[in-house]
C-alpha cells in the first residue's frame, strides 16, 4: 500500500473515532479530573460556599464509621451476590447447552434482564413487604419484616440483584460451553469417563476464562451498586444498607456537599480500580496455569 | 430419574425468574380494597384506569424515557458504527489501547461522574432538561455499541475491505457503502440493546433531572406513591404498561440480544 493511501486511511480515521473519544473524554475523564478538584474543596452549593481545604476531605473519610460500614457492606454485597449469581448461572448454562427447553428457558431468563432495576426492586419489595407480600404470606407462622433489620435488607437487595442479573452471567457462560469443542467430550466419553469426571476435566477448566470474564463484569457492576437499594431502602433503616454509592449520592444530592462527596464518589473509583486490577490478574494467572 | 432432575430444574428457574413478573400483573388486576387479603374475589381493570388516565403524570414521563431513549439510541449508533469501523478496519496507531479504554468505561461506577456532570449541565442551564441526560448515557452505551460493532466488523472478510479500496472508495466511503449495509442486523441488536439501557438507566435520570415533569420511567416508578398507603395495584399497573413492551421485545429478539450480549465475549 503506498504512503499517501495510508495517510489518507489514518487521517479518516481519526475522523471517525474522534467523536466516540470526545463523548467519553467528556463524561469519563473530565468529571474524574474535576471530581479531584473538588474534592480538595468545601463544597456546599445552597450557601455558596467554596474555599481550598486540602486533604481534609479525605482524612475525614479516615475516621467516618459511616464510610467504613458503607464499604464493608458494599464489599459484602458484591461476593454474595456475585457468589450466588456464579452459582446458579452454572447450572442454568448447563441446562441451556443441552438444549433442554432451550428457547423457554433464554426467554425466561431474558425477561427479568429486561426489566430496569428500579421497577424490579418495587416488585420486590411488594412481594416481600411485610404485611401483605406473597413470599412473607407463604412463610411458616408469623413472616419476618425483612426491611426492619439491616442485614436482612441488604439480603433482599441481594436477592434483587441476583433475579436481575443472573441471566447476563448465564449467557456469558453459556457462550462459553459453546466455544468447548466437541471432540473433547466424544474423547473423554470413549474414555470411558463419567458425567462428572467430564464435568471436572473438561468443562470446568475450559470453562475458567469464562468464569473469569463474568465474575470480573459482575463483581465491578455490584460494587457501583445503587438502583436496587435505593429503591428498595433507600440505605435504612438507620443507614444499614448503604453501601458507597448510596452513601455518596446522598452526601451529593441530599445533603448538597459536593466536596466531602466528591471525595466518596472518588474514593469508590479507586476501589473499583483496585477491583479491576485484582481481579483481572487472577484471570490472567487461571488463563496461564 | 436424570430427566426429572432437568425437568425439575427448568420449572425452578421459570418459577424463580417469570413468578414474580406474573405475580406483578396479577396485582395489577388486584381490586385495590382487598390487596390485604391473600387471594382476589375478582380482577379489576381500576389501577390500569387510575395509571392511565389519572392526575399522576404517566403519560409524561413514558414520552421522556422514548425520547431520551430514542436520541441515546441514534447517537450511540452512529458514533459507535463510525469508531467501531475504524478500530476494526483501520490501521490506525493505539487502536487497541483506545477499544481497551472504550470497553474499560463500562466498568466505571457512575456515582463518580454526578457531582462534577451535574455542576457541568447547571453551567450549560442543561440542568433538568432531557438533552443533558443523553450525553451521559451515550458515554455508558458507547462501550456496548462498539463491543458489539467491532466484534461484528472483524468477522467480516479482509477481502471486502481491500476490495472496496481497489474499486476507489476511501475508508469512509467503503463504511457508508459496503460495511453499514451489511451490518444492519448487528446495528438492530445494538439499536435494541441500547434503547433499553436508556429506557431502564436510573441514577442520572435522579441526580440531572429535578422537576416531576422530567422523571423518566423508573424514577417515576420508584416514587410513585400516595397519602397513606403504598399504591401497589397501581405501581404494578404502571410497571406492567412501561416494562411489558421491552420484555415483548426482548423475548422476540431473544437469540439476537444473547448474541449481542455476549458476542465480544467468546471471540475475545
Amino acid at each position: 500500500m503506498s504512503a499517501g493511501l495510508g495517510a489518507d486511511e489514518r487521517r479518516q480515521g481519526w475522523l471517525l473515532v474522534a467523536p466516540a473519544l470526545l463523548v467519553v473524554a467528556a463524561v469519563a475523564l473530565y468529571p474524574i479530573v474535576a471530581g479531584v478538584w473538588l474534592s480538595l474543596h468545601r463544597v456546599i452549593l445552597v450557601f455558596h460556599e467554596q474555599r481550598f481545604v486540602g486533604l481534609d476531605n479525605f482524612a475525614f473519610l479516615l475516621e467516618d464509621q459511616r464510610f467504613h460500614g458503607a464499604l464493608l457492606r458494599t464489599l459484602l454485597f458484591t461476593v454474595v451476590a456475585v457468589a450466588l449469581e456464579l452459582g446458579l448461572a452454572l447450572p442454568l448454562a448447563l441446562l441451556l447447552d443441552r438444549r433442554a427447553a432451550r428457547g423457554l428457558l433464554l426467554a425466561a431468563l431474558l425477561m427479568p434482564w429486561a426489566v430496569p432495576t428500579a421497577v424490579s426492586s418495587r416488585l420486590w419489595a411488594w412481594l416481600l413487604n411485610p404485611d401483605h407480600g406473597v413470599l412473607i404470606r407463604l412463610w411458616p407462622g408469623a413472616g419476618p419484616d425483612l426491611f426492619a433489620e439491616p442485614t436482612l435488607a441488604l439480603l433482599a437487595a441481594v436477592l434483587v440483584d441476583v433475579w436481575k442479573t443472573t441471566p447476563f452471567v448465564t449467557l456469558i457462560l453459556l457462550a462459553g460451553l459453546q466455544a468447548i469443542p466437541q471432540d473433547l467430550y466424544r474423547a473423554a466419553a470413549v474414555d470411558g469417563a463419567t458425567r462428572w469426571q467430564t464435568f471436572r476435566t473438561v468443562t470446568l477448566p475450559l470453562l475458567r476464562p469464562a468464569l473469569a470474564l463474568a465474575l470480573l463484569l459482575r463483581a465491578l457492576d455490584a460494587f457501583r451498586v445503587f438502583d436496587a437499594i435505593w429503591v428498595l431502602t433507600a440505605g435504612g433503616p438507620a443507614n444499614g444498607t448503604e453501601t458507597l454509592s448510596v452513601y455518596a449520592f446522598k452526601t451529593l444530592m441530599r445533603t448538597g456537599d459536593f466536596g466531602y462527596g466528591s471525595a466518596l464518589a472518588l474514593v469508590t473509583f479507586a476501589c473499583s480500580c483496585a477491583l479491576a486490577l485484582l481481579l483481572s490478574r487472577l484471570a490472567r494467572a487461571e488463563a496461564q496455569p | 430419574m436424570r430427566r426429572l432432575g432437568i425437568a425439575f430444574g427448568v420449572a425452578a428457574a421459570l418459577t424463580f425468574f417469570v413468578g414474580p413478573l406474573a405475580w406483578q400483573v396479577l396485582t395489577s388486576l388486584w381490586p385495590e380494597a382487598e390487596l390485604t387479603r391473600a387471594w382476589p374475589s375478582h380482577l379489576s381493570g381500576a389501577a390500569y384506569a387510575r395509571v392511565l388516565l389519572g392526575a399522576q403524570p404517566f403519560w409524561r414521563m413514558m414520552w421522556n424515557s422514548l425520547v431520551v431513549a430514542t436520541a441515546t439510541t441514534l447517537l450511540t449508533l452512529t458514533v459507535g458504527a463510525a469508531a467501531a469501523f475504524a478500530l476494526a478496519r483501520l490501521a490506525l496507531p493505539g487502536r487497541r489501547l483506545m477499544l481497551g479504554g472504550v470497553l474499560a468505561l463500562s466498568m466505571y461506577p457512575p456515582i463518580a461522574t454526578v457531582s462534577p456532570l451535574y455542576l457541568l449541565l447547571r453551567a450549560v442551564g442543561l440542568r433538568d432538561q432531557l438533552a443533558g441526560l443523553v450525553l451521559p448515557y451515550t458515554a455508558f452505551a458507547l462501550p456496548l455499541g462498539i463491543w458489539v460493532l467491532h466484534g461484528f466488523f472483524r468477522q467480516l472478510p479482509d477481502d471486502l475491505y481491500r476490495a472496496a479500496r481497489v474499486d476507489g472508495c476511501s475508508p469512509l466511503q467503503a463504511l457508508w457503502r459496503v460495511f453499514l449495509p451489511l451490518a444492519a442486523p448487528a446495528l438492530a441488536t445494538t439499536a435494541i440493546l441500547v434503547f433499553i439501557f436508556s429506557w431502564n438507566e436510573f441514577l442520572y435520570a435522579v441526580t440531572l433531572m429535578s422537576s416531576q415533569a422530567r422523571r423518566t420511567v423508573p424514577v417515576g416508578i420508584a416514587l410513585l406513591s400516595s397519602e397513606h398507603v403504598e399504591p401497589w395495584a397501581e405501581i404494578a399497573a404502571a410497571s406492567v404498561v412501561s416494562t411489558l413492551p421491552l420484555v415483548l421485545v426482548t423475548v422476540a429478539f431473544q437469540r439476537r440480544i444473547a448474541a449481542g450480549l455476549t458476542g465480544g465475549a467468546v471471540k475475545g
